[in-house]
């Protein structure tokens, strides 16, 4: 199993950023989230991702400024290690290998070379006992070391890392479990515990859920299930200690941050609404409500300047001091559960699923952007648990675009089902999907699939629903309306012994259509509606259902539920091979021949991938997760990839993402893919031999920064495609988006060589070019230059130093 | 338990009265609570807040202030009288003028040398206290604004005074002010209102804490005359203030029904540099808190709801007990019911004026916990107001029916009831004999020949009544110990015995034949809320406000076997946890063995022929009985049957025929009663 080990399942795009808080750095211009295996680094003014730092090998989860080196950042993981980055070039410096899984990590000042980890018990991993332990880092010049000096802080703490946190100059730490809080004096080395009552009389929930200490004061905030706050104070005494309450958030606080200053206590929950205490001044507050998703984490930068709140709906706000909304950095949206399938926009390349409730999202995954929202309810959301509303659970792309239609249904719980079939076809103006068709009783029971049919000239739909019947939808030029819109309308109407059908599926060709009715497959002709052929394979009701791609087409595969995978020739109508394997997801890749079928089975979930004209699998991953598979999606690669290798031959030219109960939404990784990623990433350092002169900065580092800034807006295929915006002013638009900090240096340079205007709009035509061979290029790969620290320190010299004499040079050219 | 036919009677309309002010003593740990209608509490704090005194108020008597001097007790009023109590006879020692219009505040000096009120007309008068009176000493610098609050400096020598919009400091020495503090007004359209600093604390470090109209504590240094910090409690008013002995605590009462406390913490631990913040809010009343207090390990607080809250600080107890627990206390711990037994009358006890009812008939008979139909519905005979000013004391209607007396501080009137089929009357008995001029508590003979009337210095008038008049017979005196007032008197039922019990706990019993005292019970350290003579035995049995009961054999001299059981085998924790007094204590002619008691939340029989239970067993076990067949039930059951049927009971009585009577009065109905509080955004409406 040697090949097995060189695909490897790895989190990529769309993954969490709201997993733990996010950090602001120290100069307020980059805001820093752990995300999947890495740590992503954003520009604070400009929203974009600047870069990840790639190294560790599972879920980061935890990240800390290095309180000694303003600059460098800490990250641990579930993967034993400890990192340290310097962030703003994205270089490793160094690896602490810790040897236990870890859950977060807390540094203070005041405790130089040590770090406090959460590390789970091993004694038993059932009850999910977690540990904080101080680590003495060791200081060595090596880039791996391990660091074996581990004491332990306390034995039981709470799996949650909010409920930890240092008090003032780091004499002592707080951590509350359950309803006890306690406080541990590095000092005195000792511990003082309050309780609280599980219930009172008021049927008030006491359990903590958050923590934070003042940074000047001895008063510890904390969180609590109910909704209240509470301010502790004299917790030196098991007796006298005291607290006060506040109370005005009605469920769980999630986060509770003191300011810098220690001023102002921020606390966000499930309301999705900052509120901002007033330290010490009793019940004033101040509100930013409207949020978006309920507020997990909210952090500080150290100059208090900036909030950051990270939400359940998987973003990060940025907000200014004055409670002002000043970015919003938006990742794939998880809601509670993804009804529709995973499905790739032809158009955009990005993959289409639930997002906001109602809505669809467009999400870019080479670039793991969110596109945007497509609202597809148009109703408002109510944000009540109980309520039933309107839910997007069925979409479809046609092949190239054009349409796509969607289903959203209510009442799932209840008997009176209500449902309508929309049909969205998109706008070359606009840029986006505009509704064509709503058609409220499409059928009279829950439609239960739908697909478009796969030929370039005509489009047209089928939806199967649990009242028996199939529909086929056509757009047509409707008599009675005298519109040159053209609206959708039935077209046929089908069914098969009062059985229900399940499934539907075209041919590549669009010449057939396969409809499951429970065991029966039957096979139709959608030119003449005829009913061509039944196919039955009993006992067992047919799950999943597709037809063979490109020089398979012939085929036909089909799963059952009585762990059946057949295989029909449609040519001689007979069943080609049949295996018996409990396949939960069948996917055919477009772009070959590949299917790729999950299969669950005694908890974990295996992968195998093979062609249809032959029944050995390609390529066969077991235990690629441990949960329910639950939808994946084929997603084509910009370029492809050329691995000789057999297990990885079948990523070449398409992606395979897949989406667990857990919403992970995970991939898989060739080992060629990882080393051009690292060698890009070194070639981050190899910079700079030649030898810097004012000319060169001023003028060849523009041009780099051109490039710079114009790479990351990739060619026009994955283009953001903003709705309400044209292409043409996307170009335009960009700059300002797309601007790093750095970039402040030019205006301050156009102000000086003000005269030399002509020269500066060459400058730009130049850029443009660029862009173009760029575009021609079209290399995924292409990654972001960046500039290293030693060249930004020389910028930031030049910056400085004194232009006037250039100035005279300018002035005496002529 | 037994089956009984049961009168729930729920048309006595008491109201209590609201809670105007408070005023603790440390040295004798005594709260003293000032009602809206001019009556005047003492409850013992380390007696399980039993009222132990009640000084009955006046019309139009409002009290503003109450101040303890030493163990003395003084009360000013918008009446422009300081009024100063006799305690040991529960009545008004004196009032004298302070010719300053209305007072709206009292203060003593920790000195106990003098006493300032503060006056509609802008001044504050020194009263110097001398041995049996007080003496207006002098003003000190006029003000323009009515003085509210006021509160003197621990070490006597300045006094700070809460005023409309400002607070001024007072040197007592020169009389003349040292500052002048500006409280500000309301923001928006409050701006126009007068802020009014409704209570002004001063601490020993010089800072002066004020509570006023526009919802802030604010702290103020007396040094400078300036701010040093204020917190915003509430949208409404704070009205009143309270520290803790050793200043590090301060409570605030306000307009919302909340108790806000402060405490005087280290910022930064093991440091010294103290500041006062805000912990802990107590949510216990639904109205306006006119008076708060903080004691040595509660909190007590009192107001329009006419509830008196005690709320434990925890971190002042050392150890949990039932002492410790949150206690509210609704009724006064005296009957306001006196119940005719023979006839079915019920006479309901109102501040000023007193009720007859006649009880209803029902007929059928009902399983148990049903309702019957009632055949004639209660009936109101008569409506008696008290002739002058001063509310009623004490009150009682013979067991015949024929006889109904009351008393209040001045005077006592008897009278006689006619009753012949629908036609009432009563006449009053003219020519009482002289002694009968006030009572403390009233009492007539089983068979009602005689009554039996409490007055000063312990002792009991024996007045025997009957058609032609009524005849002074004796007075009963105790052979020693103190002349506190007697507080409860109990009748033997063959007429030979009287108890008498007074506030220092001394329960003394009388023989009447000899019209001597006949011995007197060892004393208890808690006082006695309840006694009765058992009718078969002639054995006294007594409640205690600590929930300890003995039963004392009056002809043996000497407590019985059965309470020495009692006593040494310890009662249920469940028993003793209760937080009511007991009220009554009833025979049951039927079964000599059962006792009945009640408190406010429950009825209970001791069936004392049955083994205790220990803190092992099961407490309320009455359905787990149920459960039962008959031979399981013996072994478990004990002597005590709570019966929680019946809530907010203020009387409960056995009558002849075997029925109970049971008073309820339902605090929902009161709260239905009173003025509507402050409207407040409750979340979610």
């Amino acid at each position: 199993m040697v090949e097995q080990s060189e695909v490897r399942v790895v989190r990529c795009g769309g993954s969490k950023i709201n997993l733990r808080p996010p950090i602001i750095s120290t100069d307020s211009r980059f805001v820093l989230c752990a995300s999947g295996d890495s740590v992503k680094v954003y520009s604070t003014r400009t929203e974009e991702w600047l870069h990840s730092l790639q190294g560790h090998t599972n879920q980061v989860t935890g990240i800390t400024l290095n309180p000694a080196n303003h600059l460098q950042v800490y990250s641990c993981s579930a993967d034993g290690t400890v990192k340290l980055w310097d962030f703003i070039d994205g270089i490793l410096i160094k690896t602490f290998i810790i040897g236990y899984p870890l859950f977060a990590i807390y540094v203070s000042e005041k405790h130089d070379g040590i770090v406090f980890l959460h590390i789970a018990m091993d004694t038993d991993s059932k009850n999910e006992c977690f540990q904080l332990v101080a680590v003495h880092l060791p200081k060595s010049a090596e880039q791996e070391v391990e660091a074996k000096e581990l004491s332990a802080v306390s034995s039981r703490i709470s799996p949650n890392p909010s409920c930890t946190a240092f008090g003032r100059e780091g004499q002592y730490i707080a951590f509350a479990r359950h309803l006890q809080l306690n406080v541990y004096f590095f000092r005195k080395q000792k511990t003082y515990s309050f309780s609280l009552k599980a219930t009172d009389k008021k049927g008030a929930k006491n359990a903590f859920t958050c923590i934070a200490c003042h940074p000047a004061d001895d008063c510890i905030a904390t969180g609590h299930e109910d909704g209240k706050i509470r301010l502790w104070r004299n917790f030196i005494h098991t007796k006298e200690y005291t607290y006060s309450t506040q109370h005005w958030h009605h469920n769980a606080v999630n986060t509770v941050c003191f300011t810098p200053e220690g001023t102002n206590l921020l606390s966000g929950g499930i309301e999705s609404v900052l509120v901002q205490w007033q330290y010490g001044a009793g019940n004033r507050k101040e509100f930013l409500p409207r949020l978006g998703g309920s507020i997990l984490h909210v952090s500080t930068s150290s100059d208090g300047q900036l909030f950051c709140t990270s939400h359940s709906d998987n973003k990060i706000t940025v907000i200014e001091s004055s409670f002002k909304v000043c970015g919003v950095i938006q990742g794939l949206v998880k809601g509670d559960a993804v009804l529709t399938d995973l499905m790739i926009d032809p158009r955009s390349k990005a993959l289409v699923l639930n997002g906001k409730p109602g809505h669809l999202q467009f999400y870019s995954l080479l670039r793991d952007k969110h596109l945007y929202n497509l609202d597809i309810v148009q109703q408002e959301y109510i944000y009540e648990a109980g309520l039933d509303q309107f839910e997007v659970v069925k979409a479809a792309f046609d092949i190239k675009g054009y349409w796509l239609a969607t289903v959203e249904e209510r009442g799932q719980k209840s008997s009176d089902l209500e449902f309508s079939l929309k049909l969205w076809a998109y706008d070359e103006r606009t840029q986006s999907f505009v509704l064509n068709t709503t058609i409220t009783a499409a059928h009279t029971d829950r439609i239960m699939s739908m697909c478009f049919s796969s030929s370039e000239e005509t489009t047209m739909l089928v939806t199967t629903a649990e009242d028996g019947q199939f529909k086929a939808w056509c757009q047509g030029a409707d008599a009675d309306t005298q519109q040159d819109q053209n609206f959708w309308s039935c077209d046929f109407v089908g069914s098969y012994h009062n059985l229900k059908p399940t499934n539907c599926s075209f041919s590549a060709d669009s010449s057939l259509l396969a409809v499951s009715f429970q065991e029966v497959i039957t096979i139709w002709s959608p030119d003449t509606w005829e009913l061509l052929t039944t196919l039955c394979q009993p006992p067992g009701v047919v799950r999943d259902l597709c037809f063979g791609q490109l020089s398979c087409s012939k085929y036909l595969i089909a799963t059952t539920t009585r762990n059946l995978l057949c295989c029909w020739n449609l040519l001689t109508c007979a069943l080609e091979w049949s295996t018996s394997v409990e396949v939960s997801k069948l996917q055919p890749d477009p772009l070959s021949e590949n299917v790729a079928a999950f299969s669950y089975q005694s908890k974990h979930t295996d992968l195998f991938v093979f062609k249809p004209n032959e029944p050995r699998p390609l390529f066969t991953h077991k235990n690629v997760c441990s949960e329910k598979m639950h939808r994946a999606v084929f997603v084509p690669r910009e370029e492809p990839l050329n691995n000789c290798d057999e297990s990885s031959q079948w990523l070449n030219r398409s992606q395979l993402y897949f989406l667990t109960q857990n919403m992970d939404l995970l991939t898989f990784s060739t080992a060629t893919e990882e080393d051009r990623m690292l060698s890009s990433s070194k070639r981050l350092v190899i910079d700079d031999s030649v030898a810097v002169t004012p000319f060169y900065l001023l003028l060849g580092k523009h041009r780099q920064q051109q490039q710079k800034l114009n790479t990351p807006s990739h060619p026009a295929a994955d283009k953001p495609q903003q709705p309400q915006g044209s292409l043409t002013c996307l170009l335009l638009s960009f700059p300002s988006l797309f601007f790093p900090p750095e970039m402040e240096m030019e205006s301050s340079e156009q102000e000086m060589n003000s005269e030399k205007e002509e020269e500066h709009s060459e400058e730009e035509m130049e850029a443009c070019d660029s862009q173009q061979e760029l575009r021609a290029q079209g290399s995924v790969d292409e990654v972001t230059p960046k500039l290293s620290k030693a060249q930004e320190r020389e910028l930031k010299r030049v910056r400085k130093t004194d232009f006037s004499w250039m100035a005279g040079l300018i002035d005496s050219k002529p | 338990m037994g089956e009984f036919k049961v009168h729930r009677v729920r048309f006595f309309d008491y109201m209590p009265s609201g809670i105007r002010a408070l005023a603790f003593n440390q040295d004798t740990e005594r709260m003293a609570v000032a009602r809206m209608d001019g009556s005047v509490e003492v409850f013992h704090c380390s007696d399980r807040f039993f009222q132990e005194k009640i000084i009955p108020g006046r019309e139009q008597f409002g009290i503003e202030g109450l101040s303890w001097v030493g163990e003395r007790l003084f009360s000013a009023g918008l009446n422009g009288g300081i009024t100063e109590y006799d305690l040991t006879n529960q009545k008004v020692k004196y009032t004298i003028d302070a010719y300053g219009g209305p007072i709206w505040t009292i203060a003593g000096n920790q000195q106990g040398t003098h006493l300032a009120v503060g006056c509609e007309d802008g001044t504050v008068k020194l009263f110097e206290v001398n041995e049996d009176n007080i003496q207006f000493e002098r003003n000190l610098d006029r003000q323009k604004s009515r003085i509210v609050s006021l509160s003197w400096h621990p070490s006597g020598s300045k006094i700070a005074a809460g005023m409309m919009d400002m607070i001024q400091v007072f040197n007592v020495e020169t009389g003349h002010s040292m500052h002048r503090m500006l409280a500000d007004r309301g923001v928006g359209t409050s701006r126009s209102k007068e802020c009014v600093v409704w209570s002004v604390v001063y601490l020993s470090d010089g800072t002066i804490i004020t509570g006023d109209s526009v919802g802030m504590v604010k702290l103020w240094d007396d040094q400078t005359g300036t701010l040093i910090k204020s917190h915003n409690v509430t949208k409404c008013d704070v009205l009143a203030l309270s520290v803790s002995q050793n200043e590090d605590s301060l409570v605030a009462g306000t307009s919302e029904g909340i108790v806000v406390q402060f405490q005087f913490v280290s910022m930064v631990l093991g440091k010294d540099d103290k500041e006062w913040v805000r912990t802990r809010t107590f949510r216990n009343h639904t109205h306006d808190i006119r008076a708060v207090a903080e004691i040595t390990t509660a909190v007590v607080s009192g107001g329009m709801d006419a509830q008196l809250v005690v709320r434990p600080l925890l971190d002042k107890i050392e150890e949990r007990s039932a002492a410790s627990a949150l206690r509210k206390i609704h009724f006064p711990h005296r009957r306001l019911v006196a119940c005719a037994r023979k006839s079915g009358l019920m006479l309901f006890q109102y501040p000023g004026h007193l009720e007859l009812w006649r009880l209803g008939e029902s007929e059928g008979k009902g399983i148990p916990g049903s309702s019957l139909f009632v055949k004639r519905n209660p009936e109101k005979l008569l409506h008696l107001k008290v002739k002058g000013e001063d509310h009623i004391r004490c009150s009682a209607v013979s067991p015949c029916g024929e006889w109904i007396v009351y008393s209040t501080a001045s005077t006592l009137r008897l009278y006689r009831l006619h009753c012949d089929n629908n036609n009432i009357s009563i006449t009053k008995i003219s020519k009482l004999p002289k002694v009968l001029s006030s009572a403390n508590q009233l009492c007539f003979s089983s068979d009602s020949s005689h009554l039996f009337s409490a007055s000063a210095q312990s002792s009991v008038h024996l007045v025997s009544i009957s058609q032609s008049g009524c005849k002074f017979v004796g007075t009963l005196k105790p052979k020693s110990g103190s002349h506190q007032a007697i507080h409860l008197l109990a009748a033997s039922e063959d007429g030979k015995w009287v108890a008498s019990a007074n506030s220092d706990h001394e329960v003394h019993i009388y023989n009447l034949q000899t019209r001597k005292a006949h011995c007197t019970v060892p004393i208890y350290s808690s006082a006695v809320t309840a006694m009765g003579i058992h009718p078969a035995t002639n054995c006294l049995f007594m409640m205690h406000a600590d929930q300890q009961m003995f039963e004392y054999s009056i002809e043996q001299k000497q407590y019985t076997d059965w309470s020495r059981t009692v006593q040494r085998k310890g009662l249920h924790r469940l028993w003793v946890e209760r937080d009511t007094p007991c009220l009554n204590v009833m025979f049951n002619p039927q079964n000599p063995s059962h006792v009945i008691l009640h408190d406010m939340y429950m009825l209970c029989i001791i069936d004392q022929s049955l083994p205790l239970p220990d803190d092992k067993t099961q407490f309320y076990n009455q359905l787990t009985l149920k459960s039962l067949t008959e031979e399981q039930r013996k072994s478990h059951s004990h002597a005590f049957k709570v019966c929680k049927t019946f809530k907010d009971i203020l009387c409960v009585e056995l009558m002849p025929d075997q029925s109970l009577v049971v008073v309820e009065r339902p605090l929902e109905d009161i709260a239905t009663q009173l003025p509507a509080p402050i409207k407040q955004k409750k979340f979610a409406t």
